[in-house]
């Protein structure tokens, strides 16, 4: 478009400059409501590096600060805000207090001494110093044990995705690239699972594991993943159905059997996919309450993340900065990386659900 | 575009019975060792149980006294019929779900509707943003939610008295829990939001032009031809919601523990049903609670298939 030369007409212009400002008008609406949807993020943030203090004073503001002292022949005052003659305002110590007039010390020219101010102090504004307690994570750390629940999550949730992305790598393979009799019938089988209540199988499983002494034990949570699930199922023969059939063609003309056409042929080309299952996977792992609850109650060593916050925090619930230091250190590895695989990600739900 | 519901349907089944060649057999054979894994996950975790389950609800089965199994008939049945704490679970669990169902329903269609407004700047950066909160565990974001309507330093409680209002103290009250339950559950609609938007961008831009020549608004577009084309993903919604709902108590249960707290506010039927099976290891009434919800929930679905087709709308339906 070379029309910059060429004076715009005054009605093009108004439009244009309509259309930006129900733009911009629209986009600070929709800031908005995303501030609200994730004002609680900034309430964990704040509150997991203040301490109790911080959290308890009537007056403390919302970011983690101290009342700021000065120091002044060998002895801490508190400073505040004071409003000179001309209405500034200076940050001045106090070092004497007085009902109707104080005298204070300017933080910033100590030399020119004392000065004596005319007021009630009491009206006047503390100056806040901005003062994070990281050590309240490091407090977590040692206390709720985060080492060896870390490794238990990870030992969980990576052999459960390797077992994941196995066993629905096959199935939907089987699902997608062959002729079976009755493969509907399956298939509507296998879909129909997604609306089987957990409750109506867990009773008997609990029982079946109990048998074969495994509670008390990962494997229940671990081996189950290795016999597919219809969302990763479906996801995945979508997909699979979406490479032409030519190339499983080709390579089968050249000799390639089933299993070298999986490994060769498809399982290259779906890597985006493949990743966004084991991520799936990963995060609900990460994410299970239920299954370590039932499981693991009694073996506080293997306990996962999930329930080892659970715990920390039940004992911890008079000390809000504890508790969401806890729910913050719980959630930083899953977020991060949703950040990194985030487009794989979310295009994998998509694929879960619909099917273009 | 069409959703995982729109392969459930019998006209899809085929069943030839046909003689297979020897070539043919053998790839349906290679198919079968490739759905194995399936098969055998289905028998041994799906159906299995599933049948163990309804044999176990006619017994008395408890973990503790296992030696004296014994045959009860009707007994358990009997049982739930006169069980004051599985009809306060029900009750329970039917007030939440007439707050949470519309909620977990509306909130992603609003939602991907304003991330899908040409309006809007940078939308795939709000979209992640807006889908951010799905990641959170489900018990981190429990304890944020739990500090942040918190009654002394809570921000909810600080911004409601900003403009006058003392909130309540949520998470004690046994009225004002719900709505703070389904504030939390607010931060997990994330899959159906980008699901909802996927399917609202596939809509052909034909259509929208042509409402225009006829000189149709913005509300009329999205109540005309949105509406219509994402019905597929807002009745799967639907289902998987309504499955979900009837299951609900984990969330209360991290939050305020397996006794339902406030004054039996959160006894859902689904923290009956864990306590009965696992706290107290009946594994025989517990199977019994589980069928009966599973009863429930197939009703639900076979009426909620059934009305599918008077309002769901399959652009590729009709084959």
């Amino acid at each position: 478009m070379n029309n910059l030369s060429k004076p715009k007409h005054s009605s093009a212009l108004k439009l244009e400059m309509k259309k930006f400002l129900s733009k911009s008008g629209f986009t600070l609406f929709v800031i908005m409501l995303l501030m609200v949807f994730l004002a609680p993020f900034g309430y964990m943030l704040t509150t997991s590096v203040k301490d109790r203090e911080m959290i308890t004073g009537s007056d403390a503001p919302i970011l983690p600060s101290r009342p700021a002292q000065y120091e002044y022949n060998g002895e801490e005052y508190p400073v505040l805000l004071v409003p000179d003659e001309n209405g500034n305002f200076h940050e001045w110590a106090i070092i004497k207090k007085g009902r109707e007039e104080s005298t204070f010390i300017d933080t910033k020219n100590p030399e020119t001494g004392p000065i004596q101010w005319e007021g009630k102090w009491r009206t006047l504004e503390k100056v806040w110093n901005f003062d994070p307690v990281w050590s309240n994570f490091a407090y977590v750390w040692e206390t709720a044990k985060m080492p060896q629940m870390l490794r238990n999550t990870l030992i969980i949730s990576v052999i459960g995705a390797i077992g994941t992305l196995l066993s629905c790598t096959a199935v939907a393979y089987g699902f997608s690239r062959f002729r079976i009799p009755g493969k509907s019938i399956l298939f509507m089988l296998l879909i129909s699972s997604v609306i089987l209540p957990q409750f109506v199988t867990i009773v008997p499983t609990y029982v079946v594991f109990e048998k074969l002494g495994w509670i008390g034990s990962w494997l229940p949570l671990i081996i189950p993943h290795f016999f597919a699930n219809a969302y990763n199922v479906f996801l995945l023969r979508q997909f699979f159905l979406t490479i032409p059939r030519e190339l499983d063609e080709a390579a089968m003309i050249d000799g390639a059997g089933p299993l070298r056409r999986l490994i060769s042929i498809i399982i290259p080309q779906s890597i985006p996919v493949l990743v966004a299952v084991g991520v799936f996977h990963f995060m609900w792992a990460w994410n299970d309450f239920f299954g370590p609850l039932l499981y693991l109650s009694t073996k506080k060593d293997l306990q996962p993340i999930s329930i080892g916050i659970q715990l920390f925090n039940a004992q911890y619930s008079f000390q809000p900065h504890m508790v969401q230091a806890a729910a913050l250190l719980g959630m930083i590895l899953p977020l991060g990386l949703f950040f990194i695989a985030q487009r794989v990600f979310m295009r994998g739900i998509v694929f879960t659900g619909v099917e273009k | 575009m069409s959703t995982v519901f729109s392969e459930f349907s019998f006209k899809k089944l085929k069943v030839k019975r046909t003689k297979l060649s020897a070539l043919a057999k053998r790839e349906a054979l290679w198919g079968l060792v490739f759905l194995a894994p399936w098969i055998i996950g289905f028998l041994l975790w799906s159906l299995g149980p599933t049948l163990a389950s309804l044999a176990f609800s006619f017994t008395d089965f408890n973990l503790l006294h296992r030696e004296t199994i014994q045959w009860a008939g009707l007994d358990n049945f009997r049982l739930f019929a006169s069980d004051p704490y599985a009809k306060l679970g029900i009750k329970v669990s039917l007030r939440f779900a007439a707050i949470a169902l519309p909620v977990g329903i509306f909130q992603p269609i609003i939602m991907a509707a304003i991330l899908n407004d040409e309006r809007l700047w940078a939308r795939r950066l709000f979209t992640t943003l807006f889908y951010m909160p799905s990641i959170v565990p489900m018990v981190s974001a429990v304890y944020i939610w739990m500090g942040m309507m918190n009654t002394q330093a809570g921000w909810f409680n600080r911004a409601l008295a900003v403009f006058g209002i003392t909130g309540p103290d949520w998470f004690n009250s046994q009225v004002w829990i719900y709505p703070a339950l389904v504030m939390i559950g607010m931060w997990g609609v994330g899959d159906m939001m980008l699901m909802t938007l996927a399917t609202m961008q596939g809509v052909p831009t034909e259509l929208y032009e042509a409402a225009q020549v006829d000189g149709a608004g913005p509300l009329a577009k999205f109540r005309h031809i949105t509406l219509p084309m994402i019905t597929p993903v807002i009745f799967y919604n639907l289902v998987l919601q309504s499955i979900g709902i009837v299951q609900y108590f984990l969330v209360p249960f991290v939050l305020k523990g397996p006794n339902g707290d406030p004054g039996n506010a959160t006894w859902f039927y689904g923290m009956h049903l864990y306590k009965e099976a696992f706290a107290y290891s009946n594994m025989g009434y517990g199977a019994t609670l589980a069928w009966i919800l599973f009863a429930f929930v197939l009703v639900i679905t076979i009426i909620l298939f059934t009305t599918q087709k008077y309002w769901v709308y399959y652009a590729a339906g009709e084959e």
